[in-house]
Formats: C-alpha cells, structure tokens, sequence
C-alpha cells in the first residue's frame, strides 16, 4: 500500500511517500512495523498521540482495520484557515 | 457549492461581488478572508502552506456539504490557497448565501471552523532565524465540540 507523511512527520522520515508491503491489520499494526525499521520512523511516530492518520484519504483512528486500504497518511493535527 | 484548492492569489473584491451575483432571493452574504499575519517576535520571511491533494477537496467538500444540510443556504464558496505566502496575503476565503442572515453568519462559522481543524492543510512559518511548523490550538478542537452539541 502506499503510505504518505506531511509536514513534520515528512521531514522526520525523509521522504513524502512510499510503498510498503505490508500484512498489518490495522493502522496501529502498521506503525509498529514501521517503528522497528530505522530509526527515523522511531522518531516520527514516538508519541502517535501527536499524530493523526487517513485512511484512504479519510480521518480515522489509529485502531482502523487496513483491509483493502490503498492509501494511509500520517500527519500532524491540521491548520488550515 | 464551489471549492477550490489552489496556488495563485485570488481577488477577494471579485470572488465576493460574482459569489454575490450569482444567488437569487438571498438576502444575506456572509464573507471571511484569512490573511497571512506576521510575527511578533521576528519577522515573517514568507509562509509555506502544506496540503494533502486529493483528501483537502474531498474533506472540503464534505464539511461544505455538512453545513449546507444544517442551514438553509442558497450558495457557498471556499478559496484555499497552498504554497508559499507572504505577509499580508490572504490564504483563503469562504461566503455563504442565505434568505436571512442568521444562517449565513452560522455557516460561515462553522465552514471556518472545521476546515481550521479537519481540512488536511499544514502551516509553515519561515523567519531569518529559522522555520517552524505552527501547531494546532485547543481552543481550535473545542470549537468543534460546541457544534456538535444540540442546536435549539
């Protein structure tokens, strides 16, 4: 599945996206795995309290079944206006 | 229902006047612009907005389509801009049409509201002495929970 970072949590992985294969159940799954990779993911996901995800492009939890999603984002609380 | 997501300025005398133009039996037309603000501790270089595209139109949209079930509004416009801004720019606009101006004004609150804090946008502040990404206010996330409490 493909998966995006903006803003901080962009900056901290390096890089805005990429494909990651991937048997994760759920989002939290998913961020477990990454954080055992580098640890620049360690680093961006140490406190997911300060992070919000996107489930194919919709808001969701971090609790949020992945079964056939084509697309997760993480990201920091928005600011938009 | 007209959203637009986009990277050249807009002309809010414009936008205001044809969004105006186009209602029919509206008898109130609300409007906000949000403008860059400079710091008051260093001076503001520019400001660079982030955006997801593809879920910004569609998390826009959605909070458009909300608040036109909640009112009676003849029509409503959203402007956000992405990319690099300078002092003194405006970011973004909404209006909102309706018979009286109660639900204009409600409406217009609300769209500000939730697209401060639901729509995928995330701000930049850049200075002489360095960048800093903005952080999310409380006070922003509270305001969505008094809408979502009963309305009379």
């Amino acid at each position: 599945m493909d998966v995006l970072y903006f803003a901080w949590v962009r900056e901290r992985i390096g890089v805005p996206r990429e494909t990651v294969q991937t048997d994760a159940e759920t989002v939290l799954d998913l961020v477990e795995e990454l954080r055992r990779r580098e640890d620049r993911y360690e680093a961006a996901f140490a406190d997911i309290t300060a992070l919000r995800v996107a489930v194919d492009q919709e808001l969701t939890e971090f609790t949020a079944p992945l079964k056939d999603a084509r697309e997760v984002a993480f990201f920091p609380p928005m600011t938009g206006g | 229902m007209d959203v637009r997501v986009q990277e050249a300025p807009f002309d809010f005398g414009v936008e205001a006047n044809a969004f105006a133009a186009a209602q029919s039996g509206m008898g109130a037309v609300v409007t906000f612009t949000g403008i860059v603000r400079d710091l008051p501790d260093a001076p503001l270089c520019h400001m660079m907005i982030e955006h997801y595209p593809g879920m910004t139109e569609k998390a826009l949209h959605g909070i458009a389509t909300k608040a036109h079930d909640r009112w009676s509004l003849g029509g409503s416009l959203i402007i956000h801009r992405f990319g690099r801004l300078a002092p003194d720019e405006m970011i973004m606009m909404v209006a909102t049409a309706s018979r009286h101006r109660k639900d204009a004004f409600e409406a217009a609150m609300y769209l500000m509201d939730y697209l401060k804090s639901r729509a995928p946008f995330w701000k930049r502040e850049e200075t002489a002495q360095g960048s800093a990404w903005v952080a999310a206010r409380d006070e922003d996330e509270a305001a969505l929970i008094d809408w979502s409490e009963p309305h009379a």
